[in-house]
């Protein structure tokens, strides 16, 4: 019986793939699990794998299309089955047909397919209503768990609790990667919102538009910082390198976890006040900028800091981070630093809070115990969402991080 | 204004002229409170089901006249005459039928279940023969208790066809129990006449089929009533035994107030000819020809009457409807 | 604790409010000279006498009716059915009388009586004599409506009911009346409205009553041996539902089959149903089921008969489907 592989959901926000490369041949044997095209998503290039066994029997779209989530790309099945009867319709929620293949079609689909094929398991079809109990439902909420990626057990496919749980379930999808299922009261805790604090967002918001920003900008003597990362670096020797930035992600995180108050999500109805921190750490790409996620990052050494953000960075210029790789940050960094920028102002990412923009370090004169001298400074500039923190709030997060980088043994307190 | 609360007869202190003088009066209320509520029923004030009674006081009266106050009452839901004559103020009467909380039900019962549970009416039931089983059951109650009281149960002539009737009649007698089933022979359920659909046509007959006494009485005649009541009372009183009485009346109205005077099932001569053995006047006549009351003494009541209702209607028009939170009391007792 | 049948359990119950109010008498057909069609009122005509223990004629209607009068005249019914198949002749003085006196009469005049009886199937008495009323009974408002599952619930929801100072049905069992269980003498009152775990368990919920409450613990037995922790829920009462002890054991479990006597359509299951999706929706994760009495008449033939009732086998296919493990 022959089996439809159809543009899947390869991002929680994807709406339509590019066939950038198609890894196999019509008639190539796949086995279920082998990479068949890499697709292009609005964040990503990722792939598709074959969820059935045989021969790839068609490729219905062509290199460089772009076509809906849910439409079909190729046919696997048995070889020299027909394969115009395992192409059914167009897709249930896209008005658009896919994309024409070069291939000339000898035996085009017909208007009205004798049969659907059995719905291959595809659980990532962002088009296809996600089945879950209720309470595999709630749970994935508060676990931040999207439950496209998840394949059910139940019946039709229906998530169940077990598949969240994983628990002698051999299906659970989960991406084994370290995204986080934090439980309330452990990794973060909801706070309801007072009458005030609603009223300071609605009317912020009016002002300024959905997020209502406000900024604090900070210069920082980056001297014993420099001085102790060159140190550092001169130890390391082989062993990695440590740079500027490393140890403003470092302090960075280890403010927040002092001031918690600004390590939190807008969730419209509550504040979401996270116990962990998770930085975002803005990088351009080729063609727009994205954030990967250094997780726990207050508990990382300066090493895996360094060595995760390289790691990270890298692969998001090739377009290659997973989803769960770009998402769930709970405060972000972005560092203009080598563009030679003094200062700026970073938009922030919702639904975090706030956003620390990083300027050039700088040696320049300054006054010190009423002598002018020349010390190395850099500048920071905080981008706040005023209805979860207000500019007091943000100044202490921004007087911590000052102090912890201009006395560097500060962080060990 | 002052309000005239219409008392049960059976006064200690009455002589038989006063007596008799009260039981007009009565019957005079009852019509002119019947005639207000068919008004308002017509101005949209009253809603829902409602059953007159014209034609038919002198039965309630002459069965109250012969009842002590501690009595029990039970009745279908042409049953407005027989709660005034009790001792239901008009006030409460009418306050009911207009479903305000000053009714004699909170305005929850409406006009086919009266109930006053102080002066032992014991409702209105709106189930053709149901509540028969009830009346048997209260006089259950009173013998059980070692009471003298009765119980007095109203039903039309319909009723004698269902099953509960037989059921009642039946354990009453092989119990004793101090009950009057006391069927008001109107001659129609609704639009049936009862020869059509009973085979016994004698509905006193059926006093045989459980050996208990029977009597036939003329409904339009309100002493008559009085009396064949009188000896009903005290053959339970004694010794706990039932009676059933067929009394012959007639109602000059239609089934309920969306149902016609006459038409396929009677006709306007038939009503016509029933009218001119009209208790009200008969009793009049009575008293005046022994001196008991002449025309003045006539007109006087029937002022008094026309001022209760009138009173009773302008109570009820401006008492308040329940209280939203009223929906859902009185479903379970504490 | 002294260990006694269900059928002895009411005699106690019956015996001891009779004992404790005088306004508290008995009536139904052959509860007095015969001892009781199931010897439920045993020994009690020779305690209290025939004014007390009253014979009636068959006669479902007029006495149920009699009994809704004695109680408007004061005193405190018990009305025996000798099944609940035969009180749907009753059912008009008891949906139309009964059960709305308080209300129609504005408040005035309340109506202790208890009407009880068997309820539900026995074994191949066929179509017209095995049927489970309490969905009928719990749909009307102004009614009570328990259904005891042991001797000691028996024992103490009579007590109640007779106590109580509205109409409420005892829903008892030709099958239950031979069942042992342990007893206290004297006092034993459970409060109306009050469901009980008969288990514990942690993987899903069997809701039962009555008859039952015996199908759902056979079956958590099998389940157990499965590795599969059933809880056992015994409603106890119908009307009102205990909705707390329902949503908490939902709470716990997340799995819920309900089993009932009756037929599927509009049954007790269905309400229960109803509650759960509307309080616990976010705490499901399958599906409720419901375990019923086939949607036939009952029929005669004993293999037919014991294909048409709930059995624990059917409560354990039920019970490994909401667990997604068939």
């Amino acid at each position: 019986m022959a089996t439809n592989v159809v543009m899947e959901a390869l991002s929680p926000t994807m709406e339509e793939g590019r066939i950038v490369k198609w890894s196999k041949a019509v008639g190539d044997a796949v086995k279920t699990g082998e990479t068949l095209a890499e697709v292009e998503t609005d964040k990503a290039v990722m792939e598709i794998v074959a969820r059935a066994d045989g021969q790839l029997l068609k490729q219905i779209v062509a290199e460089g299309a772009t076509v809906p989530v849910g439409a079909t790309v190729a046919v696997i099945g048995a070889p020299g089955e027909t394969v115009a009867a395992a192409v059914p319709a167009a897709p249930a929620k896209s008005s658009q047909p896919p994309a024409v293949s070069r291939q000339p079609s000898a035996t085009p689909a017909p208007a009205a397919a004798p049969a659907p094929a059995p719905v291959s398991v595809a659980p990532a079809d962002a088009t296809r209503v996600v089945r879950a109990s209720p309470l595999a439902k709630r749970l994935a909420k508060e676990r931040g768990v999207d439950l496209k990626l998840v394949q059910g057990s139940g019946p039709g496919g229906r998530v169940v609790m077990r598949d969240l749980e994983g628990a002698g379930a051999a299906a659970v999808a989960v991406p084994r990667s370290a995204v986080p299922q934090p439980v309330d009261g452990v990794a973060y805790r909801d706070v309801p919102l007072t009458q005030i604090r609603k009223t300071i967002a609605r009317r912020l918001a009016a002002s300024l538009g959905p997020v209502p920003h406000f900024f604090l900008t900070t210069e920082v003597d980056m001297e014993r910082a420099a001085d102790a990362r060159a140190a550092l670096n001169q130890q390391l020797g082989d062993q990695g390198k440590i740079s500027v930035n490393d140890i403003l992600l470092k302090a960075t995180a280890l403010a927040l976890i002092k001031h918690g108050a600004c390590n939190a999500w807008w969730q419209e109805d509550h504040i979401r006040y996270w116990n962990e921190v998770h930085l975002g750490v803005a990088v351009a790409i080729e063609d727009g900028l994205i954030t990967p996620v250094i997780r726990n990052t207050d508990r990382k050494s300066l090493l895996e800091i360094s060595a995760e953000s390289r790691e990270l960075a890298g692969r998001a210029r090739e377009r290659r981070l997973k989803p769960e790789e770009y998402t769930g940050s709970t405060f972000s960094v972005s560092n203009l630093g080598m563009f030679e920028i003094d200062q700026f102002t970073g938009v922030i990412n919702p639904p975090e809070a706030g956003i620390l923009a990083v300027g050039t370090m700088a040696a320049k004169p300054v006054a010190v115990d009423g002598q002018v001298v020349v010390r190395r400074r850099l500048r920071l500039t905080m981008s706040c969402d005023h209805r979860v923190i207000d500019g007091a709030t943000g100044a202490a997060f921004l007087k911590t991080l000052k102090q912890m980088l201009e006395n560097p043994l500060a962080m060990l307190l | 204004m002052t309000t005239v609360t219409a008392q049960p007869a059976k006064g200690g202190g009455d002589t038989q002229a006063a007596q008799q003088r009260r039981m007009l009066r009565d019957m005079l209320l009852i019509r002119r409170f019947e005639e207000k509520a068919a008004e308002a029923y017509a101005l949209g004030k009253i809603g829902g089901f409602c059953h007159l009674y014209i034609g038919q006081e002198a039965v309630g009266v002459g069965v109250s006249a012969a009842l002590e106050p501690t009595d029990y009452v039970i009745a279908s839901y042409r049953e407005h005459g027989q709660a005034l004559v009790r001792g239901i103020s008009a006030r409460a009467v009418m306050a009911e039928l207009f479903g305000k909380s000053t009714g004699c039900s909170s305005g929850k019962g409406g006009s086919m279940h009266l109930f006053d549970a102080e002066k032992r009416f014991m409702g209105g039931h709106g189930i053709v023969g149901g509540h028969l089983p009830l009346a048997t059951g209260l006089a259950f109650a009173i013998k059980y208790r070692g009471g003298d009281e009765v119980c007095v149960c109203f039903f039309g002539e319909a009723a004698v066809n269902i099953g509960a009737f037989h059921e009642a009649l039946n354990m009453a007698s092989v119990w004793k129990l101090p009950v009057i089933f006391l069927c008001e022979n109107n001659r129609y359920g609704m639009g049936t006449a009862f020869e059509r659909v009973a085979a016994v046509t004698d509905v006193v007959e059926h006093a045989c089929s459980y050996d208990m006494a029977g009597e036939v009485v003329n409904g339009m005649d309100v002493l008559d009533v009085q009396a064949a009541t009188q000896r009903a009372v005290q053959r339970a009183r004694k010794g706990g035994h039932p009676t059933l009485l067929e009394v012959r009346t007639y109602r000059y109205m239609g089934h309920s107030m969306s149902d016609p005077l006459h038409g396929v099932y009677r006709t306007k001569d038939e009503v016509e000819e029933q009218k001119k053995k009209d208790p009200i006047a008969r009793l009049f006549q009575r008293l005046r020809q022994d001196g008991a009351i002449d025309q003045a003494g006539y007109d006087a009541l029937e002022t008094e009457v026309q001022a209760e209702v009138l009173d009773a209607v302008k109570f009820a028009d401006e008492s308040p409807d329940p209280a939203p939170e009223e929906l859902t009391t009185h479903v379970l007792a504490d | 604790m002294p260990t006694i049948t269900y059928r002895d359990a009411l005699n106690q119950a019956l015996r001891e409010e009779m004992q404790r109010d005088p306004n508290v008498f008995l009536m139904g057909e052959e509860v007095g000279l015969y001892q009781g069609a199931y010897k439920v009122s045993r020994g009690l005509l020779e305690e209290f006498g025939a004014k007390r223990i009253v014979d009636t004629p068959i006669a479902e209607l007029g006495f149920a009716g009699i009994g809704v009068g004695a109680a408007m005249g004061g005193l405190r019914p018990v009305v025996e059915f000798m099944t609940w198949n035969f009180a749907v002749l009753a059912l008009d003085q008891i949906v139309n009388s009964a059960a709305k006196m308080l209300y129609m009469s504005g408040g005035q005049i309340s109506m202790p009586i208890v009407f009880r009886g068997p309820n539900g199937a026995a074994l191949q008495l066929s179509s017209q004599h095995s049927q489970a009323w309490e969905s009928w009974l719990s749909h009307i408002p102004g009614l009570k409506v328990v259904a005891p599952a042991t001797p000691y619930d028996a024992k103490g929801l009579l007590k109640s009911a007779i106590r109580d100072n509205n109409p409420v049905i005892v829903l008892e069992g030709e099958m239950l009346y031979n069942n042992k269980g342990e007893v206290p003498e004297g006092e034993v009152l459970i409060p109306i409205g009050q469901a009980e775990v008969k288990r514990e368990g942690s993987h899903v919920t069997i809701i039962c009553h009555s008859k039952t409450v015996s199908v759902a613990l056979k079956a958590a037995d099998q389940l157990a041996s499965q590795d599969i922790s059933a809880e056992v829920l015994d409603l106890r009462t119908l009307r009102p539902l205990d909705d707390a002890a329902i949503l908490g054991s939902v709470a716990k479990t997340n799995r819920v089959v309900v089993v009932e006597e009756g037929w599927p359509q509009c049954g007790i299951g269905a309400q229960v149903v109803d509650l759960i999706q509307r309080e616990a929706f976010d705490q499901l994760d399958a599906p409720v089921l419901r375990v019923t009495q086939a949607d036939v008449p009952m029929p005669y033939n004993k293999q037919l008969e014991r294909l048409a009732k709930p059995s624990p086998e059917k409560v354990v296919a039920a019970a490994r489907r909401v667990l997604y493990l068939d």
